[in-house]
């Protein structure tokens, strides 16, 4: 067992190094930005002075590398600052009570990961399922019919596919909200419905991609002596497939499904302002939109760390499924 | 005695770009209960696919063309999946060539072995748990109540196949197809295996169909032997009738090879420098050594065989020389004057001398590349060929190894046999124009009549060239063919060297005593023979644990 803690260990030292360069890109790509949040709140009203006294208040002028070290003390201490958007506006109206970042992100965030819990809690069964039914059957009607199926959803736009599945479930049969009207304290059952259509269409997005990798993966082992061996022990078919491919094909499986879970949290942008449901996505693209650096760092940083964090897991997953390191000689 | 299986007239076909090609043309067979056959033939024969049939199994991208397959009583060519697969696993087993490859890494061996018992109904989970248990005794593994919750990668290749052996008892089937089941051990693991499967076999009046191209093994395991070649049936006989008088000249062919033998090269002079000469090297993989304080040389123009099981450290001591492997302790003197620990500090020139050819032919060489450009690239490297001179040494080596450069330098190594791919190995090493070649287990992918071929080639070369060859192998037979000294290894020491004589002739060391007498022989009596003289308890590997490599 020493073997796989040294493994997992080492995995999650390199994640939290990764994650600290990630930031020190972040970081420098977002001031990289043309345009600041100066410019962009006063617009017209942009005078030089005007500009240049935002810019003091909310300590634009420091050089780079200080805000850098400022902002990472802060961040490892959980505090991701203010956003400008809100010190502009206290000290506009003198009011002190400040609305750091994290109260900012942390409801969006929760809607954003209750969506992704939820498609994912579709999906991942979904697409598994679907691969494992390819495999068994492959060459079969069944097989071309869910790859010609899972290919054409991952091929059309998001946009398209959601304003399709609006058509269907929403205007000709109007069974679920064509928005996803979410609020703090919503019930479960109402909230589930709310989030089922960006959800459903998620689900198609990605299910294409685990489908065809769970596939692809037993496929793959379908020709090794084992599984020759397995069928003349006369093991029926889908329990060769089950028992004796599926634990082996793990490994790639795992690591398509943390990849596609990552892109749940990170990539959804575009059905979350089709549905207008308000998750981070949305938050980060107003927050870009007005120059407003904390909050786009903060969004960058939990991206970062959600893919991290994902395919961490993914690899201890892997590792973990392997036999020869569960049980070293 | 009544008939248990019969094959009539079969024709088997394997696809081949997108064109059907005869693989077995019309054989026939019959086995009754309880009875042993050996099928004979070398690597291409359609052994397995034949084997496979026999279960009326095919692999992907082989089809049953005509021809009949009964057992007992059951048409298995025309059988619903569903029937054969009542029959699979229950009343006839399979044991594969390659153990460590046919157990699922991902289970523990004793989950493997109750499977069909259990998914069968034959026996319950808890019955056949314990049924386990008392066939891994029978088949003497070691720790036989706890072996079995073991995972495949956790147990030795002699114990896995014994594993398997026992896996395929646990229905009690009336037929078990062996598949070359010792091919890929080392001789004093083969015995240990040979034994425990004839033991069984016979306890329970097991039919059996005994897959092999190694004729001594299947002397040793068969009441009837039928030979194979190239899908067509040569002949069939009882083993002794077979072995005594065989008919065919394709069956006293695969007899005669072993009779290949080298005229007794003068003795070194006394004072030569040797070539090479490895001196007290110790090497080691992390923190397990592999190799101690081991020391032999290699005179000029002659040849050292190194022989020892698998793990014995005879591949390491080659890395050493390469440089591949820098060694913890010792040195290697080339000439007299030392070589640099690691190939990157050695000079082209060092480099040059001593080159290796490989086992595995197939993985050896680029796919991608011609024969004519594998053979340039080391002429251009070392020797700073081009143009018209480049291509006339080319022609030279691909002369120099029996195959017709107009014929040869274009083609890709997939469009060669694994004899003539082994040639090209050799010709590749060649053109370095080096003093010494490391032949690492070059014959053993091999079949008789090639490997052959490739010993005889060696031998030519090293008249013509005064070539100096390391050969390693585990192979006692080459040995004796072509070696003019041997150095034996054993868990990384050298436990004797000698001449070829001082070596095989007694008084041996103990553990190259076993070895010897591990080779199985043409005789049918030899298994019988050696296990009564070496006592039940005492085979194989379990002997070669108790000699002490200090003695």
């Amino acid at each position: 067992m020493s073997t796989v803690l040294r493994i997992i260990l080492q995995r999650l030292a390199l994640g939290l190094l990764t994650l600290v360069i990630v930031s020190i890109v972040i970081f420098a790509a977002v001031n990289s930005l043309p345009g600041d949040f100066a410019q962009a709140i006063l617009g017209q009203a942009a005078t030089p002075e005007a500009v240049a006294a935002i810019r003091t208040q909310i300590g634009l002028d420091d050089p780079p590398v200080t805000r850098y070290m400022l902002w990472l003390y802060g961040a490892v201490q959980g505090d991701l600052g203010i956003s400008f958007a809100q010190a502009n506006f206290t000290t506009f109206t003198g009011s002190s009570n400040n609305v750091t970042v994290a109260d900012q992100i942390a409801p969006r965030f929760a809607n954003t990961m209750f969506l992704a819990g939820v498609t994912a809690a579709i999906a991942v069964p979904l697409a598994v399922t679907l691969g494992i039914l390819a495999a068994l059957y492959r060459n079969s009607v069944f097989d071309r019919a869910a790859n010609i199926f899972t290919l054409s959803s991952i091929s059309s736009p998001e946009f398209f596919v959601a304003y399709v599945l609006i058509l269907f479930l929403a205007v000709l049969n109007p069974i679920l909200p064509s928005l996803s009207n979410i609020y703090a304290d919503m019930a479960m059952g109402a909230r589930l419905k709310a989030t089922l259509l960006p959800a459903l269409t998620l689900t198609l997005v990605v299910t294409a991609h685990m489908m065809r990798m769970t596939r692809a993966a037993i496929i793959n082992l379908l020709a090794s002596p084992y599984i020759e061996m397995a069928r003349l022990k006369g093991i029926s078919p889908l329990r060769v497939i089950l028992r004796h491919a599926l634990p082996n094909a793990l490994a790639p499986i795992i690591n398509v499904i943390a990849l596609n879970l990552a892109y749940l949290i990170t990539g959804v942008v575009v059905v979350e302002v089709v549905f207008v449901y308000p998750g981070i996505g949305q938050l980060f693209v107003d927050s870009v939109k007005i120059r407003d650096i904390p909050v786009v760092q903060a969004c960058c940083l939990i991206f970062a760390a959600a893919y991290i964090l994902l395919n961490l897991t993914a690899d201890i997953l892997s590792i973990l499924s392997n036999p020869r390191l569960r049980h070293p000689k | 005695m009544s008939r248990l299986l019969t094959i009539s007239d079969i024709y088997l076909e394997g696809r081949s770009e997108e064109v059907w090609q005869p693989i077995i043309n019309g054989v026939s067979l019959t086995l009754d209960k309880g009875e042993v056959l050996g099928l004979i033939g070398e690597s291409g024969a359609g052994k397995s696919t034949l084997g496979l049939a026999a279960m009326g199994f095919v692999r992907d991208g082989v089809r049953i063309k005509s021809g009949t397959v009964n057992f007992d009583g059951t048409e298995l060519t025309t059988a619903s999946a569903e029937t054969k697969r009542g029959l699979l696993g229950k009343r006839i087993a399979y044991v594969a060539q390659s153990a460590a490859a046919s157990f699922n890494p991902a289970h523990r061996l004793i989950d493997q072995h109750i499977e069909a018992p259990v998914q069968h109904r034959v026996r319950s989970r808890s019955e056949s748990i314990q049924d386990g248990m008392d066939l891994y005794a029978r088949l003497r593994l070691p720790d036989p109540d706890h072996i079995g919750f073991r995972y495949p990668h956790q147990v030795s290749g002699g114990q896995l196949q014994r594993a398997m052996t026992a896996m395929a008892m646990a229905c009690r089937p009336d037929l078990i197809i062996f598949d070359e089941p010792t091919t890929a051990l080392d001789v004093t693991t083969q015995i240990e295996v040979l034994a425990a499967i004839r033991e069984i076999v016979e306890q329970f009046g097991t039919a059996a169909i005994y897959i092999t191209h190694d004729l001594a093994v299947v002397a040793q395991m068969a009441d009837r032997i039928k030979v194979l070649l190239k899908g067509d049936e040569v002949e069939e006989a009882d083993t002794r009738t077979m072995l005594s008088t065989p008919k065919e000249d394709y069956t006293k062919s695969l007899w005669a090879v072993r009779g290949f033998t080298r005229p007794v090269k003068p003795p070194v002079p006394a004072g030569q420098t040797p070539l090479v000469s490895i001196q007290g090297v110790t090497a080691a993989y992390g923190k397990a050594k592999v190799l101690e304080d081991v020391s032999f040389d290699i005179p000029s123009g002659r040849t050292v065989a190194v022989v020892g099981e698998s793990g014995s450290g005879k591949s390491t001591a080659a890395r050493c020389i390469t440089g591949l492997l820098p060694p913890v302790e010792g040195q290697i003197l080339f000439d007299g004057a030392p070589l640099p620990a690691t190939y990157k500090k050695r000079s082209k020139d060092q480099l040059r001398q001593v080159q290796m050819i490989y086992q595995m032919a197939d993985t050896a060489l680029n796919p991608r590349m011609s024969i004519g450009q594998i053979i340039a690239r080391p002429v251009q490297f070392y020797m700073g060929l081009r143009g018209s001179a480049l291509r006339n040494r080319v022609n030279d080596l691909l002369n120099q190894i029996e195959l017709p450069p107009e014929q040869y330098a274009h083609r890709l190594p997939s469009e060669l046999s694994g004899g003539q791919k082994q040639r090209v190995g050799i010709a590749r090493a060649l053109a370095a124009e080096p003093r010494m070649i490391i032949c690492d287990e070059v014959t053993s992918a091999l079949d008789q009549l090639v490997a052959e071929g490739i010993l005889r080639l060696l031998a030519k070369l090293q008249d013509e060239l005064g070539l100096a060859y390391m050969f390693i192998t585990h192979d006692l037979a080459t040995v004796r063919a072509i070696a003019d000294s041997v150095v034996v290894m054993k868990d990384g020491r050298v436990v004797e060297q000698g001449t070829k004589e001082e070596v095989f002739n007694p008084p041996h060391h103990p553990y190259t005593d076993l070895l010897l007498s591990s080779v199985p022989e043409m005789d049918p009596d030899w298994l019988d023979n050696l296990l009564s003289s070496r006592g039940v308890d005492n085979i194989g590997d379990e002997a070669a644990d108790k000699i002490s490599v200090e003695s």
